[in-house]
């Protein structure tokens, strides 16, 4: 047992914790000032819940004894086993329970994502029997796929250092899975969707992006020095995507807006996480500037495409997983991490091939799950509140309560 | 007594108080408010989104003031919050019945 290390990954785990919150002001500055709180509680709640059932059943069935590769069994049901001793699959120098509470917060994040998606627009009851069967049924199997120990896709070679497969892409093609089934926001094409309170927007995604160094770099579970170049290359990329999508705006709309460059930065972190642990300085340059461009042309996409996803969580943590996830087959180096792999770009090819299995194999699988999900609840409960509601806001028709009185 | 009422950009709002208290007026109420004239509106945009917002944030100002004064205060109105570009704003002029101060119940001109 190392102290220092222990240190690190708490204090990682505490900064991943803020980044919901963090998200829930990104989020909640984008809508329109009736759904501010809506927006907000529909993160703040997860933090709830999604602790819960990582407690009770999550973490045991995403971490816990392997099951022919697919899923843990429910032996660490309540944690049961999990103890201040250091597991000897997940970070042999921390006890066990920081280790699974550092998880617990990925485990948070990730379905407070795809709120994005159907912001404005859902039923609470619903929402949140949405979050416990998609932790359940997505997020906890996929986290075992890649990350525990037996894991299929992990064993298959597959590089995901921090959650481009884990937590973006099964979050951005579930988000698109979601926007589909849910349908557009009343208005859709007529009315204005204004972003409220774009200060809000900005504040957030400063906290994501102070949590996201916690995120990557506490994802080496160790306070060592790769954890500190996963922080530098996390830091590099939001720089740089944080550029290129504002360069890319100002060339195609002639202004660059602040939207645009808080929505880079954003794209720049999602890109770099599955890579954080395996690439350079200079290969984070590549892989910011790229995520800039490619997550603003896939928001240029959605339009012409006409589903209402409406806080783009498709285009930002889908198309930025998919292009980290991708990156990390192109510029991985065991020069960075003897324990990764070689990328095309340092002689092996092969693990592009092995980045776009597991890529694909996320979007199948995240999107045909959550579609049967929504689906489900659609039918027992439904999913949309009423016109009526919608017309009033969340905050009013959902929580009785507004973000703003005078 | 005259109620005037005045339209105006919001940045001129600091000027037109200025020479209003140089004129010795006593109170006056400003609202933010939002409405198109000939200015019509602007184009935002968000994340690609391009939104036509069709009313513009003007400054709305109240004051009411005795017969003889409504001259001179439309003068200082319209000299400071002129920019001589479109969408400088418009001035009404309202005849108004009575006033009364709340707290002692004095009325017309004395109230004001």
């Amino acid at each position: 047992m190392n102290a220092g290390d222990t240190v690190f990954v708490l204090m990682s785990a505490a900064m991943v914790m803020l980044m919901t919150p963090g998200l829930a002001l990104f989020y909640g500055g984008m809508v329109r000032n009736k759904n501010v709180l809506g927006t907000l509680m529909q993160s703040f709640v997860i933090l709830g819940i999604i602790t819960l059932q990582w407690v009770l059943w999550g973490y045991s069935i995403s971490f816990g004894p392997d099951l022919g590769g697919f899923l843990g069994n429910l032996e660490w049901f309540g944690l049961k086993g999990v103890g201040m001793d250091p597991s000897p699959n997940y970070g042999s120098t921390i006890p066990h329970v920081a280790f699974m509470i550092f998880q617990c917060m990925f485990a948070i994040i990730t379905p407070a994502l795809i709120t994005g998606a159907f912001a404005e627009r859902m039923k609470f009851g619903s929402f949140l029997v949405f979050v416990i069967l998609w932790a359940t049924l997505v997020y906890d199997p996929l986290c075992h796929w890649v990350w525990a120990a037996g894991g299929w896709i992990g064993k298959m070679g597959a590089l995901d250092f921090a959650g481009g497969t884990v937590v973006h892409i099964s979050s951005g093609t579930s988000a698109l899975a979601a926007a589909i089934i849910i349908g557009k926001r009343r208005g859709y094409g007529s009315i204005a969707y204004i972003p409220h309170n774009l200060p809000m927007t900005v504040t957030g995604a400063a906290l994501l992006w102070f949590g996201w160094f916690g995120f990557n770099a506490g994802s080496a579970l160790a306070a060592n020095g790769l954890a500190a170049s996963a922080f530098m290359v996390t830091h590099i990329s939001s720089a740089c995507a944080a550029l290129s999508w504002m360069g890319m705006e100002w060339i195609h709309r002639k202004k660059p807006t602040t939207l645009g460059a808080v929505s880079g930065a954003v794209a720049g972190l999602v890109a770099i996480t599955p890579a954080s642990g395996f690439v350079g300085p200079l290969s984070a340059v590549i892989i910011g500037l790229f995520a800039g461009i490619i997550c603003y042309g896939g928001i240029m996409l959605k339009s012409k495409l006409g589903y209402d996803d409406s806080l783009d969580v498709v285009g930002i943590h889908g198309l930025g997983g998919i292009w980290g996830a991708l990156a990390t087959g192109l510029f991985a180096n065991t020069a960075i991490n003897p324990n990764g792999a070689d990328g095309l770009f340092f002689g092996n090819p092969v693990q592009l091939l092995v980045q776009f299995i597991s890529v694909m194999v996320t979007m199948v699988f995240a999107f045909f799950v959550t579609w049967i999900i929504l689906k489900f609840i659609n039918m027992i409960m439904g999913l949309r509140i009423t016109d009526e509601e919608e017309e009033k806001g969340l905050d009013l028709s959902l929580h009785n309560e507004t973000g703003y009185s005078f | 007594m005259k109620k005037i009422e005045a339209i105006i950009k919001p940045f001129k709002l600091d000027d037109v108080k200025e020479g209003l208290s140089v004129l010795g007026i006593k109170g006056l109420t400003v609202s933010e408010v939002k409405g198109f004239g000939r200015q019509r509106g602007h184009k935002e945009i968000y994340r690609g989104a391009e939104y036509e917002v069709d009313f513009v944030p003007k400054i709305k100002l109240e004051i009411v003031v005795d017969d003889d004064q409504v001259e001179s205060v439309v003068k200082i109105i319209q000299g400071k919050a002129q920019t001589g570009k479109i969408g400088d704003g418009k001035i009404f002029i309202i005849s108004i019945e009575e006033a009364i101060r709340i707290r002692t119940g004095e009325k017309g001109q004395d109230a004001i």
